[in-house]
């Protein structure tokens, strides 16, 4: 456990303040091999999916980090591995300069305080069988930061009032609310530590629309109260644009691209992050051609060798084929992983007119 | 519109899944609850019940109950062995279901029989039931080798027959205390514990296997998650988050196992290897008639035998009601 020096980075200096969480080359690889004996007796190679493949990024205080892909991407395990429930492979996860990858429980409980996370599921993230009061106060008893039950009693309505809810909804156990009632349970719990920084796995796509907008309202609002951070997980290109100061977008365990959102959803320079906007439906666009969200995302047990994204890519040439891209920066104070772009190949700027496609591409529309 | 995720329960009725009676606030809303409804609405549910509690009453106050006591040897005259029932010609009133061979009242050693099945029915279904929930847990909720080695044990358990398994414990724990007076057990206390843990012992693993399937499913469950991320103790978290979402087919098992103690009481009763005669179980009771029942005495064994089929078969009618009470999907 090397005890990172406090590393201030100079891209998240300025708008808001110094690097709050800084995650340095982190991969997590998940063995999916059958059991050692059929192994054996089928003749079968180990079979490592690598959810998660080395990806850099920052948080600076009070700023929220939108993260976006597909389905399987590997965004839920980032969260989890941010808060501790998986163990990173490799690479490193520092928190106000202390790093806390692969940390025990016990070495991890002074962290744990300042760290929480909102879930996706209202219907799971609540113990049917606890009343709301005691799911909530459940934190404040673990970390010892109120004592006596009426003190404790007292903060539980606090932070109910503070989510929107009623005092009095302490009693009820959570199958009498509303998906997002429960989800405001959720929150309350997540703020009942008083962290400093939330990893919000995608904490509406379970929602209904109308409702979805309440919650990402009360967490704007808590944001501005309490000066929280937020790492926010969704698939949901509206809502993270809702929502975000930056926005990485990932694909097959790797970044892409990450830039303000602003300027990604209005400059995207990756292929990827465009095929992704042109799916954003919208009614100005109508008749318009789009860049055909083509092929399906690759097995990540198997990727492919190169740049991973190119067998999707209408610009792909032998070199993605062959050599993987780093991440370089570029204008807008983005920085995108892609070799067409570094060249110049990749036209930049709003899509206006679809980018010609290639023959020879795959276009399953999805 | 979000309340249309909501599970949506008939009025005045509470979804099932929370409202397993038993455990925190299951009794407040039990009477509110779709299980009291199903109940009511089962006429063989509300018999079965009935004759359960019957039993139970019989058990509890068998010696203000009983015309005699059957396990007071000074009382008992062996010129009243073998009466028939006080409705047959040489039936005497004093013995309603008659007498056994040693003269002792059939009614009352019935009524004290119950009480010993129901004893050691309880008492074994207890122990299997801490020994199998504590390895199916521990099993589900920390997996790999552990669990690897705690279900192979199940397996291994489970391909002898429980009877089997039973009669070895037994023959083990006597032996055990034969070779060791120093514990000074008296002849009674032994038999009854040496049942309970054969019986218990023999049975955990159905328990264990259930409780490591649900546990495997609520271990991914985010409230469990939530709680690791706050940093509870893995104990803590099986205590209080898993093991009240895993306890609804867990009470079914029980119930249904209860019965089937009962009878392995009985079986290793009749068997031999059970509580001494002179504190006859039902088993012992139907062992004994046995003997009787080609020479005509057939009171002796038919009796004890009806007592028992009729507290299993309520049992086990209760037991089947409940498992589909709690099924949200046969309602």
């Amino acid at each position: 456990m090397s005890e990172a020096a406090v590393i201030k980075s100079p891209s998240t200096e300025g708008r808001f303040g110094h690097a709050m969480l800084k995650v340095e080359g982190l991969r997590r690889y998940f063995d999916v091999s059958a059991p050692w004996l059929n192994r054996v007796i089928g003749r079968q190679p180990r079979q490592i999916l690598k959810a998660v493949d080395g990806i850099d990024f920052e948080i600076a205080r009070g700023e929220t980090f939108g993260l976006v892909g597909e389905s399987g991407c590997g965004k839920s395990t980032v969260a989890r591995l941010i808060v501790g429930l998986h163990g990173p492979t490799d690479g490193s996860i520092t928190l106000e300069g202390r790093n806390i990858a692969g940390l025990t429980r016990r070495q991890m409980a002074p962290m744990r305080r300042r760290l929480q996370m909102i879930f996706q599921d209202p219907y799971a993230s609540l113990n049917p069988r606890w009343r709301v009061r005691d799911i909530i106060a459940e934190p404040i008893r673990a970390f010892d930061l109120v004592s006596g039950d009426q003190a404790i009693a007292t903060r539980v309505g606090e932070l109910l009032t503070f989510v929107g809810l009623n005092p009095l909804d302490g009693e009820k156990f959570p199958h009498e609310f509303s998906g997002g009632q429960r989800q405001r349970i959720s929150i309350a719990r997540a703020l009942a530590s008083e962290p400093e920084f939330l990893v919000c796995d995608e904490p509406t796509s379970a929602l209904d629309v109308s409702v979805q907008a309440q919650i990402l309202n009360l967490m704007k609002d808590l944001q501005r109260e309490l000066g929280l951070t937020y790492l926010f997980i969704s698939h949901n290109l509206a809502v993270v644009y809702h929502i975000s100061d930056r926005v990485g977008v990932m694909y097959l365990g790797k970044l892409v691209e990450v830039a303000p959102s602003k300027t990604l959803f209005t400059t995207p320079r990756h292929p990827y992050t465009r095929m992704l906007l042109d799916t954003i439906p919208d009614l100005d666009m109508t008749g318009r051609e789009r860049m055909p969200v083509a092929g399906e995302v690759p097995n990540p047990i198997t990727p492919p060798p190169g740049c991973s994204f190119h067998p999707r890519c209408p610009f792909a040439n032998d070199r993605c084929r062959v050599e993987a891209p780093k991440a370089l920066p570029v204008s807008g104070g983005a920085t995108v992983a892609c070799h067409g772009v570094e060249e110049g190949r990749v036209p930049s700027g709003p899509i206006l007119a679809p980018p010609p496609k290639p023959d020879g591409v795959a276009s399953v529309h999805g | 519109m979000a309340d249309a995720r909501m599970p949506t329960p008939a009025p005045g009725s509470v979804a099932v899944p929370t409202a397993r009676p038993g455990l925190a606030d299951g009794v407040h809303r039990f009477f509110d609850s779709d299980v009291w409804f199903s109940f009511k609405r089962s006429p063989i549910t509300i018999g079965a019940a009935a004759v359960t509690l019957l039993y139970f009453v019989m058990a509890v106050f068998g010696p203000w109950i009983a015309p005699h006591d059957p396990f007071d040897l000074a009382k008992l005259d062996l010129l009243d062995s073998l009466i028939p029932p006080a409705w047959m010609a040489d039936g005497e009133a004093r013995f309603p279901l008659g007498t056994d061979d040693q003269g002792r009242d059939l009614l009352s050693a019935i009524i004290y029989g119950s009480r010993v099945s129901l004893v050691i029915g309880f008492a074994s279904v207890l122990l299997s039931m801490v020994i199998g929930i504590g390895l199916g847990l521990i099993s589900g909720f920390v997996g790999g080798a552990i669990d690897a080695f705690i279900m192979r044990m199940a397996e291994i358990q489970l391909s002898f027959p429980a009877i089997l398994v039973a009669l070895l414990i037994n023959g083990v724990i006597i032996g055990y205390f034969k070779t060791h007076p120093e514990w000074q057990v008296d002849q009674v206390t032994l038999a009854y514990v040496v049942l309970v843990l054969s019986i218990g012992l023999s049975n955990w693993v159905q328990y264990a296997r259930t409780v490591r399937g649900s546990t495997l499913v609520e271990r991914n469950k985010e409230y469990v998650q939530a709680a690791h991320v706050i940093g509870i103790h893995p104990a803590m978290i099986m205590w209080r988050h898993i093991l009240p979402n895993v306890m609804g087919p867990v009470l079914v098992i029980a119930t249904i196992q209860l019965a089937l103690a009962v009878i392995t009481e009985a079986t290793l009763s009749f068997l031999g290897v059970g509580v001494p005669p002179t504190e006859p179980s039902l088993g012992t009771l139907i062992r004994v008639g046995n003997d009787y029942l080609f020479s005509g005495e057939w009171w002796v064994t038919i009796f004890p035998g009806a007592a028992l089929a009729i507290l299993v078969l309520a049992v086990n009618l209760l037991g089947d009601w409940l498992r589909d009470a709690l099924n949200p999907k046969l309602r």
